[in-house]
């Protein structure tokens, strides 16, 4: 027995010897990743979006195979999915509830990012990556909104691609291009299935880059500090216990929602098929893209509002600079600290809004979140930062801090 | 100091919700008793067998069911012997034949229910220019479901309120959004008698079809009902384990 033991554990040195691929996934994200011990549960969303992008690949793999993209088939072909293909319903509402839990938990990893200041020195790139990693997500459940075909999925596809019509000399072209002709029709839906089936995949890559880029520094922390040595501990069995212990507690809402109230963050006017006649009473995205809308909606011109909708993502790519507060963690920046919960008390209102006709109050209320949401970016973030008065420090993560006076 | 902030901004928005929709009249759908509702909810074959006679002797000669084949009617409890039976009733078109004709043969257990007319353009005309929706998927098509499907069927006046003059061809109904709809009333008492002996009055035939009804939009909702006790379960004993290593494993190590 022993020797049988010994000639595996030589094969499989012979083959680390040349390909290491097990010691690549315990470099990773095992025995040989130091993690500070200190970490909350706020550190779980990271391996939480890593689960639901692989739930949204592999349910994604069998849809495709029974999905078929053409403007008169497409319904239908979703249709029989969730009445004639084994399992078809449970596929397609993990699926569909999917893109949604995918968002919540990247929406807080996001958060938490900004509330521990993981976007500073030295993880810059580190943060770039990850907002890369959340507009090519936005871009992908967009278009895969519009795949099964219903009012909402081509109503959508219209006004969205609309928008990019008015960027300034290249926008005609970039409309074009998406439509694949002179409308909203067949070779949009077209393309968008291609697409769709291929970004996340490239998200798939650059979470790699994600996870190379926190290799070179390690994880930030609640406290914000750099980690002696000392004070790590092993990825594994750490945090992938208590990760697991998250994914449970996780997947018990995911599933509540998926099995119970499947259609519940869905729109109903998309159990209707597409017609290009009937306009629906409100042409609304999906929840995780309302504060955006709500930002478009709110300027009267229509260049600067595409602009300040995507502005609104491309400012994170300067936040490490515009913050100019060196102290990572809100927990040692009274001021910082209230301005984040402020930050996110207007993006859920701005993501009523949305939902809302612009008109009336919900129309000043958007036009007052988006002014608050650059005015926070770029007139407080940096203005806090110098004249804030951080709280002391602790000088390791095993050294009490001082107890926050609330 | 963060609740504060958060409990004013949130009332703000909050606050300011009636009087925005004040401009678009808010219409209460009372709520019913489904048993399709709840962790555990199925549906009550012997009513949705009842709502299937009313679309039959009713719903069927204007709204299709597209998406509803014979053989589904199975789950509804009745037997292969007799679905094969009603299909036969029906006629459905085939071909082409070898001389490259179409033909009409009786329908079988794998067709799906024919639909009332050939093509839209023939449902308007027939419809003073309205097009009876397809029925398949109509409790998850709207806001507010089941609900408003039954409440829609019952919410008929026969004069509108004061003020309101209606298009000629339309009627008024309490939950349509607009209030002017195409379909005239059609659920009344004693509009049928059930096989089964059950009440017939607009209310109970009203129930009935929109509980056949969400049956045809949601007809694996059973199936997800039972997997998901399942799943929970199974997922709950994980946690519960996955807990429990995790504090095993962290009193390892001060922390």
């Amino acid at each position: 027995m022993s020797t049988e033991k010994t000639r595996l554990q030589r094969i499989f040195e012979w083959h680390e010897a040349r390909l290491p691929l097990v010691s690549f996934v315990d470099h990773a994200v095992g025995t040989k990743y130091p993690a500070p011990k200190n970490l909350n549960y706020f550190w779980n969303f990271g391996f939480l979006a890593g689960f639901m992008l692989m739930t949204m690949i592999m349910t994604g793999l069998f849809l495709a195979m029974n999905y078929t993209a053409n403007v008169n088939m497409a319904f239908d072909s979703v249709e029989r999915i969730m009445r004639d293909v084994n399992f078809g319903w449970l596929i397609r509402y993990m699926h569909f509830n999917g893109a949604s839990f995918f968002f919540i938990v990247v929406y807080i990893h996001v958060f938490r990012g900004l509330y521990y200041g993981s976007y500073k020195s030295p993880r810059e790139v580190l943060w770039w990556i990850g907002v890369i990693i959340m507009i090519v997500m936005m871009a992908t459940a967009f278009m895969g909104y519009v795949l099964p075909w219903g009012q909402m999925s081509f109503w959508g596809a219209t006004v969205i691609t609309n928008l990019f019509s008015v960027i300034p000399v290249v926008g005609k072209m970039i409309t074009t291009l998406l439509w694949g002709g002179f409308s909203v029709d067949n070779p949009l839906l077209n393309r968008f299935f291609a697409l769709h089936f291929l970004l996340p995949f490239v998200i798939l890559g650059l979470v790699f880059l994600h996870i190379w880029a926190l290799h070179i520094p390690g994880s930030n922390n609640p406290l914000g500090i750099d980690v002696a040595p000392g004070d790590k501990i092993p990825f594994h069995p750490y945090y992938t216990a208590k990760d697991a212990f998250g994914l449970g507690v996780f997947l018990l809402a995911y599933f509540t929602m998926v099995f119970w109230f499947p259609n519940a963050l869905g729109d109903p006017v998309n159990y209707v098929k597409a017609n290009p006649l009937v306009t629906p009473a409100s042409i609304v995205p999906e929840w995780y893209l309302l504060p955006f809308y709500a930002m478009v909606r709110s300027i009267p011109n229509a260049v600067i509002g595409v602009a300040a909708m995507f502005g609104s993502l491309l400012v994170l790519f300067a936040v490490p600079w515009l913050d100019t507060s060196r102290i990572r963690s809100a927990t040692f920046r009274p001021i910082y600290k209230i301005l984040f919960w402020v930050l996110l008390a207007n993006m859920v209102m701005l993501g009523w809004c949305g939902a809302q006709h612009p008109e009336g109050l919900p129309l000043v209320l958007s036009r007052i979140g988006t002014f608050w949401y650059f005015f926070h970016m770029f007139i407080l973030l940096p203005v806090v930062g110098w004249i804030e008065t951080p709280k002391p420090l602790p000088a390791s993560i095993n050294t009490p801090a001082l107890k926050p006076a609330e | 100091m963060r609740k504060v902030l958060f409990g004013a901004v949130a009332a703000l928005a909050f606050a300011a919700a009636p009087a925005v929709m004040g401009a678009e009249e808010e219409i209460h759908l009372p709520k019913q008793e489904w048993s399709f509702n709840g962790v555990l909810g199925k549906f009550d074959k012997q009513q949705v067998q009842r709502g299937f006679q009313v679309y039959k002797e009713v719903c069927s000669a204007c709204h299709s069911v597209q998406y509803l084949a014979f053989r589904n009617l199975q789950d509804l409890g009745y037997s292969e012997a007799q679905v094969k039976t009603l299909a036969a009733t029906y006629e459905v078109q085939d071909g082409p034949d070898e001389n490259g004709d179409m033909f009409k043969r009786k329908a079988k257990a794998s067709d799906h229910i024919p639909k009332p007319f050939a093509n839209d353009q023939a449902a308007r005309a027939a419809n003073g220019g309205s097009l009876p929706p397809d029925l398949s998927l109509m409790t998850k098509a709207r806001e507010g479901g089941p609900d408003y499907v039954y409440n829609l069927l019952l919410g008929y006046e026969e004069n509108p309120p004061a003020g309101v003059t209606l298009m000629p061809g339309m009627n008024y109904n309490k939950y349509f959004p607009g209030h002017q709809i195409a379909m005239a009333k059609q659920i009344q008492d004693g509009l049928l008698e059930f096989a089964d002996g059950s009440p017939n009055d607009a209310a109970h035939i009203a129930k009935d079809v929109t509980a056949f009804l969400h049956w045809v939009a949601e007809p694996k909702l059973e199936a997800r009902h039972d997997t998901g006790v399942r799943v929970i379960l199974y997922t709950l004993l994980f946690t519960i384990l996955a807990y429990i290593a995790k504090r095993q494993i962290w009193s390892r190590i001060e922390h």
